[in-house]
Parts: C-alpha cells; structure tokens; sequence
C-alpha cells in the first residue's frame, strides 16, 4: 500500500439543521465537540477519531462520518 | 474514558419528581416555570445553550429510559420532522396554546369563568384530576394556570415519550421548543458579537 494515502475517518455536522442539543457532545470519548455558540455542534477534527459515537446519539441524525485524506 | 458524574447528572429525578408532586398537589405544577425560566435566563445572559446539554432534566430522563433502558427503537427520525419548518412551526403552535391557557387563566382570576379542574392531554383530552385540588389561598386562578402548566408539562413529557421510542431517545430535542427558542436567542446573540 502506498503511503500518503491513508484515510482518516472524521464526524461530519449539517450545521444548518443542527439543533445544538448537545448530545453528541455528551457522548464523544475524546471531548473533540463543543457547541459553537449555543448554534451548532463543532468538531474539533485534531481530536476526532470517527468513533460515531455521536452519529448514533444525534437525535436529528445529522452527523455523518467521513472519509478524508490525512 | 467514563467521565465522573457531576451533581448535574442527576437532574432526571426532576422529572419525576414534578410529575409526582403534580399528581398530590397541583399547585406544585407552578415550579414548572423554573424549567421554563432558567433555559431562557442561560441563553440569555451566556449565549449558549449549555442547559440542553448540561442540565435539561427531561432530556437526561429520555436519555435513560432510551438508552440505558433500551425502550427506544433508535431510528431515525422523518426529515420533514428535523427540519426548521417543523421545528418553528411546532412553537408557534406551542406558543399559541400556551397563550390560550394563560387567556383561560385570566378568565377564572377574572371571575368570567369556572376553575376547571381537568388536566388537558394533546391539548384535546381533558382526564379528570380533581384529586390533586384541595383548594387555594388565593385566586382560583392560581390554581387554573396550576392546571394548565401541568397540562402542557404533562402532554410534552408524553410527546417527548412517544418520539423516544419511535425514534431516538432524545428526538423530543429536536423539536423542544424550549431548545427552538434558546437558539433563535443564541443566534441574535451571536450577530451582536460580530
């Protein structure tokens, strides 16, 4: 396998239809998501590792994972 | 990596605790304006909406009757429900009946009506609970708006519920209006610091 084309897996929010509840800030392992002021759930793409922890708790089931280059 | 729980954790029993005193007394619905007043008073004065998450204790209840109790089908929720549309619609619709219970209310303190001592569900089904009324030291009124909070209490804790199971455990989130209300405040907020 050639290197340099390692995925990483990150949480992805549809900050638009985000309702800020903040569950999947409850939920992370890493504390990688803050709420942005009180208007969406922001991911802090250093500390996310793709569990999908959030993706499953997320009530409005926005959070998506995706795949990205390193 | 298990966080500690925090005193704040806890705050379900709130819940059932209100629901509780309710059902004894209905003059204890009136500490549901703390529910009402204290999401407000946070997005308010700090901008976020920290109680959601932190200290929302319907949300906590639903969390654990879903999740932890697995009384949840944990699906998905329709789109048209998680759209805005729904979500400011739901709370005008909210606002509008809550109007109308404050107008009811007015009409006992104003004398022009009898106290009714019914605790309406979906506000359509009115259950008798006349048990729970045993009089007032003030108005009659006082007791009304007592009826009536406890309705609204009682019907969005039932909503929230039925959403819990069809959907995920805290659907009602989604379309709170109490969460819909703290955002527009958030948003306001957060143009005025740019």
């Amino acid at each position: 396998m050639a290197e340099g084309k390692k995925k990483k897996r990150l949480a992805r929010v549809d900050r638009d239809l985000c309702a800020s509840c903040g569950c999947c800030r409850k939920v992370c392992p890493r504390e990688a998501i803050s709420i942005y002021k009180g208007l969406y759930a922001l991911v802090d793409e250093a500390l996310c590792i793709g569990c999908k922890k959030c993706a499953k708790e997320c009530p409005a089931s926005i959070i998506e994972i995706q795949e990205v280059d390193r | 990596m298990k966080q500690q729980k925090k005193w704040y954790d806890y705050l379900w029993i709130v819940s059932l605790v209100y629901l509780t005193l309710g059902f004894l007394n209905i003059l204890f619905a009136w500490l549901g304006l703390i529910f009402f007043c204290t999401p407000l008073i946070i997005a308010l004065v700090t901008g976020n909406k920290g109680y959601c998450h932190r200290y929302c204790d319907r949300g906590q209840l639903l969390a654990l009757l879903g999740g932890r109790f697995g009384l949840s089908r944990k699906r998905d929720m329709p789109r048209w429900m998680v759209s805005k549309a729904f979500r400011y619609g739901f709370l005008v619709f909210f606002l509008a009946m809550f109007l109308l219970m404050l107008w009811n209310t007015g009409l006992v303190f104003a004398g022009a009506r009898d106290l009714q001592e019914v605790v309406t569900i979906l506000w359509t089904f009115q259950v008798p609970w006349h048990w729970a009324y045993h009089g007032t030291l003030f108005s009659e009124g006082v007791a009304q708006f007592a009826f009536g909070f406890y309705s609204v209490m009682l019907t969005s804790t039932i909503l929230g519920l039925v959403t819990m199971v069809l959907f995920k455990p805290r659907s009602w989130c989604v379309y709170c209006p109490m969460g819909t209300m703290t955002t527009l405040i958030c948003k306001v907020k957060a143009k005025e610091c740019v």
